[in-house]
């Protein structure tokens, strides 16, 4: 069974529909000794990152987070629920995350222009995959495959080394990484179509 | 690098699709759920609900049409029309919406765009702005109620306030334009997006698929909506994408 967690950030239902449209069970829980009975664990996120960190803080998820993590179960955090296993995060101020990826989360600099025009920020649309390692959840995926992000900020992972993807947005910058059970993705594979359901599907059959 | 994006915006009353009911012939006047999923295959990249439902003791049936559509759709959808507060956009979220867009509740109150940024992020805080030429001037004002109020606010004023108040994205219509099918207001939607950083969807006049190239290039918008040519099936999104790759416009094939 996949549990996704539920901190009260974000659309959770899409997530959730998504394993089912690949034939894999997930529960959406509010309940964190309900993510302890999973054999997966999904952490979303939408919003600001101090919210997201806050409210998962208040909720008590941090610690069998933590726990499920130690245990090599496998976990895929999405967008947000990425950036919060990284050290800190500039988002209005500095604030600290679960640090279980050392590195930092950075805004997309202003007044870059991109062939002539002002790069946009959130980035809000499809990019492409560029392949740097393959993590068993990113297999079957095509070199350059298009994803859909939302977002304003982005990782620096201190070790490249658990840099999965690269894609470019004025930097080339961190689009998932995979580190031991971890996985984690910017880009949103419940909302990529068919390569974000592959990549729910892998998930979900990781031995 | 980032795509274009070719958004497809259905209008949407009493859970039926209203405009575009032709190539459904009989089998079905118009669900949006399925017509939301031939736009998922036909390869669109978002898209847009406008609920126009009149009254407010119907707003329950777009939260239905939105959960149906998000069962089977795995693509991004925004849903507008007639949100008025947090609680609406918290329902329409529930039901599996990823943005919600705010036209005429952001003028009554501009302070709303802060509280659902603040509250849902502004990844999923769209500021629709309906905007007409001011006659004889080079600016343009705001309106409200689908076009019909005016507020004499200026365009490019409000769409900086709007950003500052936390909106993700703007959905820039042209009322002078809209329904004409004879282009975008690009002049309008080169203002808007030189004025903001963050993206800006150009709508109203879209009849060709010249005009999406325009609005990309001339217009400078990270994403087109468009109507009337996709349901009527002069084309398909196949089609406007094709085209606009072979004259060199980045966009998700």
């Amino acid at each position: 069974m996949i549990a996704i967690i539920d901190y009260g950030m974000g659309n959770l239902r899409s997530v959730q529909k998504g394993f089912e449209k690949v034939g894999a069970e997930a529960v959406v829980t509010a309940d964190p000794n309900k993510i302890l009975e999973a054999d997966r664990i999904v952490l979303p996120g939408v919003g600001a990152f101090r919210d997201c960190m806050s409210n998962l803080e208040q909720a008590g998820f941090v610690e069998p987070i933590l726990k499920v993590i130690a245990e090599g179960r496998p976990f895929l955090g999405i967008c947000v629920g990425m950036q919060l296993l990284f050290t800190d995060s500039v988002e209005f101020g500095k604030y600290n995350g679960l640090n279980l990826i050392p590195g930092h989360v950075l805004r997309f600099p202003d007044k870059m222009t991109v062939a002539g025009e002002k790069l946009k920020v959130p980035q809000m649309g499809w990019n492409q995959l560029h392949f740097q390692h393959r993590p068993p959840v990113l297999e079957s995926i095509e070199e350059g495959s298009n994803v859909y992000f939302v977002h304003s900020y982005y990782v620096i992972p201190d070790d490249k080394s658990v840099i999965a993807t690269t894609t470019g947005y004025g930097v080339e910058f961190c689009s998932s990484v995979w580190k031991d059970n971890i996985i984690a993705t910017q880009f949103h594979p419940e909302k990529s179509q068919g390569v974000g359901l592959r990549i729910l599907k892998n998930f979900a059959e990781l031995k | 690098m980032l795509t274009k994006r070719i958004i497809p915006c259905l209008d949407v009353k009493g859970g039926r699709v209203v405009k575009g009911v032709q190539f459904l012939e009989l089998r079905d006047a118009g669900d949006p759920v399925e017509i939301a999923e031939m736009y998922d295959q036909q390869g669109a990249d978002e898209l847009t609900f406008l609920d126009i439902t009149a009254s407010s003791d119907q707003r329950d049936i777009i939260i239905d049409v939105v959960r149906r559509t998000a069962e089977r759709v795995f693509m991004p959808l925004t849903v507008g029309g007639g949100i008025r507060n947090v609680d609406d956009i918290r329902r329409l979220l529930n039901a599996g919406a990823d943005k919600t867009s705010i036209n005429t509740a952001a003028v009554n109150r501009p302070e709303f765009v802060k509280e659902a940024a603040e509250r849902f992020g502004s990844q999923c805080t769209v500021v629709a702005i309906d905007a007409r030429r001011v006659p004889g001037e080079h600016r343009w004002e705001v309106y409200t109620h689908g076009g019909r109020n005016p507020t004499g606010i200026d365009v490019i004023e409000w769409a900086i306030r709007m950003e500052g108040y936390g909106s993700g994205e703007i959905l820039l219509t042209s009322m002078d334009c809209d329904g004409t099918k004879d282009g975008y207001d690009l002049e309008l939607t080169r203002a808007v997006v030189d004025a903001v950083s963050i993206p800006v969807i150009a709508s109203g006049g879209v009849g060709n698929l010249e005009h999406l190239f325009d609005g990309f290039t001339k217009a400078g918008a990270s994403a087109c909506l468009a109507a009337s040519i996709f349901h009527y099936r002069e084309y398909t999104i196949g089609q406007a994408k094709e085209y606009l790759h072979d004259k060199g416009v980045a966009v998700r094939l």
